[in-house]
């Protein structure tokens, strides 16, 4: 940890999603052990290190899903349900019979929420975000005749409807073509220019150099958080990588 | 015989015709969206566990009674089921159990235990009319219950429909929006129960499930949105229900299998003929 950082924190309270000292345990491992830091507001952060280093559990606790054990989080003022959260698209199901516009509408939710009605203007919303991910004409397709590629597009189209202020992406170019990767780079990057908060789990290291600018990397424990070009020296990620070795060499341990 | 004295007649001479036709239309009607939601969630052996459960708790409450009262049953069989549906719940979200495994016990222990008592308490016919249904012997009042009870089925379905579907599908993002799904998720299972409680005295606590589960099988070969799939599943189940009862009424079969018999008809006609098929992916992959 870098005292930058930690200075920052104390200094400013409502200036982003701060953690203090936290840790988090899954079925009785810690996997997040003692982050402290910041994720600014405005600023777009890549979250990066080996599998089972904690990065989704890391973005759950954001989320409210799991809570953290020790430590504290103050999301600056900002309710849960006003953060936009795009999970490993492995949870959703994608054989279910529901068309592409009914999924991208949803965006919506917290202006219809579970009853209400939805207005012809929310569906030209909807129509519009989907050709800004470059789905035009999409909108009656079933879900389960898209590609990886098409439905992580429209997810982000959902995204976009749902305006949120800061946006937790968990490795949403995971099985997706380039193409269709530099796409959805673009929307980030024009959620950036919008002064959206996006914290994004990547394990791509030359993306996360051409277009974050911060990057945290962990293995469990914070190894650093700070500007990507410090945070992804050779030696940080030796040390993540030979952290990573050893919960293979002493399975019992960790 | 001419085709009205087999299809109509049948229910114009006879009152309890009439009145197994009115209920088995009742049943149809709601088991066709509550079967495609619990398949669609892969909760078909719940459906499963919970129908079996209406055994156990008609004959405790035929051996309190001491007779066929319709009423008694009827409440002994929500009360068993509203229980095996609530441990189910809960031994699916808090053990590692995969949940067939665990209603699988579930069914095998209620059947064993309702089979139980009630031949020890009651004859076989009882037994038997439990077991396969009577919808031959409903009588006004079972319509109104029944009819109640898809009424209350559709309008809750209806309102309950968004949250429901989207807990269904896509549930982290429902909790990623504040609502709290399982709120949903066990009014559906409570409309599940009432639905295969209602059902019982038609289609027998075997069958009941069936009637849930093959038209929501048959709605998937056919069709690719959920309204249509919803509309598919109510209306070959009201199908089957129609048919079941004119074969029963023909050939002297008891109800419950006639329709469950008729709806797997069905569900074998689309196999061969529906756009999703067994025909089409032989045929695509033989491409």
């Amino acid at each position: 940890m870098d005292s930058h950082t930690l200075g920052s924190f104390f200094a400013v309270t409502h200036s982003g999603i701060c953690f203090q000292n936290v840790s988090v345990y899954y079925n009785r491992q810690r996997v997040i052990d003692d982050l402290s830091g910041i994720f600014k507001f405005g600023t777009m952060t890549a979250i990066t290190g080996p599998n089972g280093a904690g990065k989704s559990t890391l973005i759950k606790t954001i989320m409210g899903e799991l809570l953290p054990n020790t430590g504290k989080i103050d999301r600056g003022g900002i309710s849960i349900s006003a953060l936009g959260y795009l999970p490993q698209s492995l949870t959703i199901d994608r054989s279910f019979p529901v068309s592409v516009i009914d999924t991208v509408i949803l965006g919506a939710w917290q202006r219809i929420g579970p009853f209400g009605g939805v207005t012809s203007k929310m569906e030209y919303e909807a129509a519009d975000a989907l050709s800004a991910v470059g789905l035009n004409g999409f909108d009656r397709r079933s879900i389960c005749t898209l590609s990886a590629g098409q439905f992580q597009r429209v997810l982000f189209a959902r995204l976009l409807l749902q305006d949120p202020k800061v946006i937790l992406l968990d490795e949403p170019f995971n099985l997706i073509d380039t193409r269709t990767t530099g796409d959805l780079l673009h929307i980030i990057t024009r959620w950036r220019d919008e002064r959206r908060t996006i914290i994004i789990i990547l394990h791509n290291f030359e993306q996360i150099r051409a277009h974050f600018p911060n990057t945290l990397l962990l293995a469990r424990k914070p190894i650093a958080w700070g500007p990507t070009d410090n945070t992804l020296s050779s030696a940080n990620l030796l040390t993540a990588q030979s952290i990573a070795d050893s919960w293979f060499k002493e399975p019992e341990l960790y | 015989m001419t085709m009205s004295a087999i299809l109509i007649e049948p229910f114009v001479h006879y009152g309890f015709m009439r009145r197994a036709l009115v209920s088995s239309v009742a049943l149809g009607l709601g088991f066709g969206p509550l079967g495609v939601l619990l398949m669609l969630r892969r909760m078909s052996m719940i459906g499963d566990a919970i129908s079996h459960a209406v055994l156990p708790g008609a004959a405790i409450a035929f051996l309190v009674v001491g007779s066929i009262s319709m009423f008694a049953m009827w409440l002994g069989s929500l009360i068993a089921s509203l229980i095996v549906a609530f441990f189910a719940g809960i031994v699916s979200q808090t053990t590692i159990l995969k949940e067939d495994a665990s209603f699988a016990s579930f069914y095998l222990m209620s059947l064993a235990l309702g089979v139980l008592i009630l031949s020890l308490n009651g004859s076989n016919i009882e037994l038997l009319h439990v077991l396969f249904g009577t919808i031959l012997a409903v009588n006004t009042q079972d319509i109104f219950l029944v009819g109640g009870i898809a009424s209350f089925t559709l309008i809750t379905l209806a309102l309950i429909y968004r949250p429901l579907v989207v807990q269904c599908y896509d549930p982290s993002f429902l909790r990623s929006v504040g609502e709290r799904g399982s709120i949903y998720h066990l009014l559906f299972l409570f409309l599940v129960v009432i639905n295969l409680v209602a059902g019982f005295q038609a289609l027998g606590s075997l069958m009941a499930v069936g009637m849930m589960i093959l038209p929501a099988v048959i709605a998937k070969l056919w069709a690719r949105t959920l309204p249509a799939m919803t509309l598919i599943a109510a209306v070959s189940a009201v199908t089957s229900g129609f048919f079941g009862l004119l074969a029963s009424y023909h050939l002297g079969f008891a109800s419950g299998p006639s329709i469950i018999i008729s709806a797997s008809l069905i569900y074998i006609l689309s196999l061969i003929f529906a756009p999703y098929g067994a025909r089409t992916s032989i045929y695509n992959r033989s491409l």
